[in-house]
């Protein structure tokens, strides 16, 4: 029996990009289906799901509220990207960057967010400048800790030292679980395995990643069991992976307002292949987490060659799993 | 990440222009699982049965814009929508022969976080009928 919590249930609608991508499911279909699976919460990507984004018609908000409204539905967070590389030639300058992550800020506010998801390296004196902004618009900048970075990254250090100085509410974290990948996804070495990897070599990378044992010589064992220069590039996977212990969280509690929840298989009886969320979850409610825990169902790309994707089965095994550990009844 | 669907099919086919036949088109998707402006499309490589398509003989429509590939890198406010297909027009006077082709899509996104970006690929068999 889960310990009393606040921790609310959530979706990014990225966990819904196969259909989307194949138009199988438009936005209104995938927001009905969200309410249907009894999800409260609803993550954005600016530019994934909201057409024209940044400069999105007035139109197009009136019918995301309409939409909200009607699937009882809240706004939780819009992703964003920090596109500094898009004047060819040359890289943004400090003053456009502040233009660039202020439109986000405004968008995510007319959205009805009140968390922004940072793209990662975005520069902490970037977002000490931003602070006032976020707090006037009341949307809090979290930036993403996602694999190969984790919380004790020098880039992620560099944040903490700025938020801590700086302390303002409005800045924060968004953890990406997939930084607690406990055991190799078999999704992604089925599909090495169909895509022409020998069914031995993908075992064999998968226990160096399980393991922590051999990464070193990982890649001429390779070699030496037969394998292929793209079984070579395949298994460098495990190199943006990472195992981290869950309870680090607990030192960075006050930082966290957002949580992304990773998956790549979630299985019949509703346990994630990989990533641990019976050890995550009591970990959030041991800090005291009340922020929405949102789902990222990111296993459509490793098996769409050989099976139908069902996105919406994956993530209401997920939210099962959920209501199992925070003791929902 | 989307590399199986970047090449359209159902847009396959020669294309005329006062009744004689100047090339082919195909539709193309972008592999990313986001929206980018142009300016982020990297190198487009393609290939119709081994053969590589010239840069300069190629042209992009999307969005209801129709730009040479050169151009792309210089937009850097009109977007390519996630899943949009666009439609690729390749300038070959007499188009390409009835029957199968083998059509090879190589695709470069210039991506902000990833310092190299990446790649998506496809490769697919398909049939000009007329």
């Amino acid at each position: 029996m889960a310990v009393k919590n606040k921790i609310k249930r959530g979706v990014s609608l990225y966990s819904f990009q196969e259909e989307y991508f194949l138009r199988k499911m438009n936005l209104q279909d995938i927001l009905a289906t969200v309410s249907k699976l009894g999800i409260q919460g609803v993550e954005i990507i600016g530019d994934q799901m909201v057409p024209a984004y940044p400069d999105v018609p007035e139109v197009w908000y009136e019918q995301w509220h309409k939409w909200l409204d009607q699937y009882h539905l809240t706004p939780t967070c819009m992703d964003m990207f920090l596109d500094w590389n898009k004047y060819t030639g040359r890289v943004m300058t400090d003053e456009e960057k502040y233009q660039s992550v202020l439109k986000d800020i405004k968008a995510a506010n007319r959205l009805g967010c009140t968390v922004i998801r940072v793209i990662t390296h975005t520069e902490p004196k970037l977002l000490e400048r931003l602070a006032p902004e976020a707090e006037k618009y009341n949307v809090r900048l979290g930036v993403e800790i996602h694999s190969p970075f984790h919380f004790d990254h020098e880039y992620e250090k560099s944040l903490l030292e700025m938020y801590e100085r700086v302390k303002s509410p409005f800045l924060g974290f968004v953890p990406d679980m997939g930084i607690f990948v406990k055991r190799f996804p078999r999704v992604i070495s089925e599909r090495w395995v169909r895509d022409g990897m020998k069914p031995e070599i993908a075992h064999f990378v998968t226990q160096v990643y399980d393991t922590k044992t051999g990464l070193e010589t990982m890649d001429e064992q390779i070699i030496k069991m037969g394998g292929r220069a793209e079984d070579v590039g395949k298994a460098g996977t495990i190199r943006h992976m990472v195992n981290t212990d869950p309870r680090r969280m607990l030192d960075f509690m006050p930082y966290i307002f957002h949580v992304h929840a990773k998956f790549y298989e979630m299985l019949p009886e509703c346990r994630e292949y990989s990533i641990p969320y019976e050890e995550i979850v009591p970990v959030l409610i041991e800090g005291g987490y009340s922020g929405y825990l949102s789902s990222e169902y990111e296993g459509n790309r490793h098996i769409q060659d050989a099976f139908p994707v069902d996105s919406t089965e994956q993530v209401r095994r997920q939210h099962a799993m959920f209501k199992e550990l925070l003791g929902e009844a | 990440m989307f590399d199986r669907y970047m090449i359209v099919g159902e847009e396959f086919k020669n294309v005329k222009d006062g009744g004689k036949v100047t090339g082919f088109q195909v539709g193309i998707r972008l592999p990313y699982y986001r929206g980018v402006v142009l300016s982020l499309i990297g190198d487009m490589v393609i290939s119709v049965d081994g053969e590589k398509i010239p840069t300069d003989k190629m042209k992009v429509t999307i969005g209801g814009k129709t730009l040479p590939l050169s151009q792309l890198e210089h937009e850097p406010v009109a977007k390519w929508e996630f899943g949009n297909t666009g439609i690729l027009t390749v300038d070959k006077p007499g188009g390409l022969k009835a029957g199968e082709h083998v059509v090879e899509y190589k695709q470069h996104m210039k991506i902000s976080y990833v310092p190299s970006g990446f790649w998506g690929q496809d490769k697919k068999t398909l049939q000009i009928t007329d």
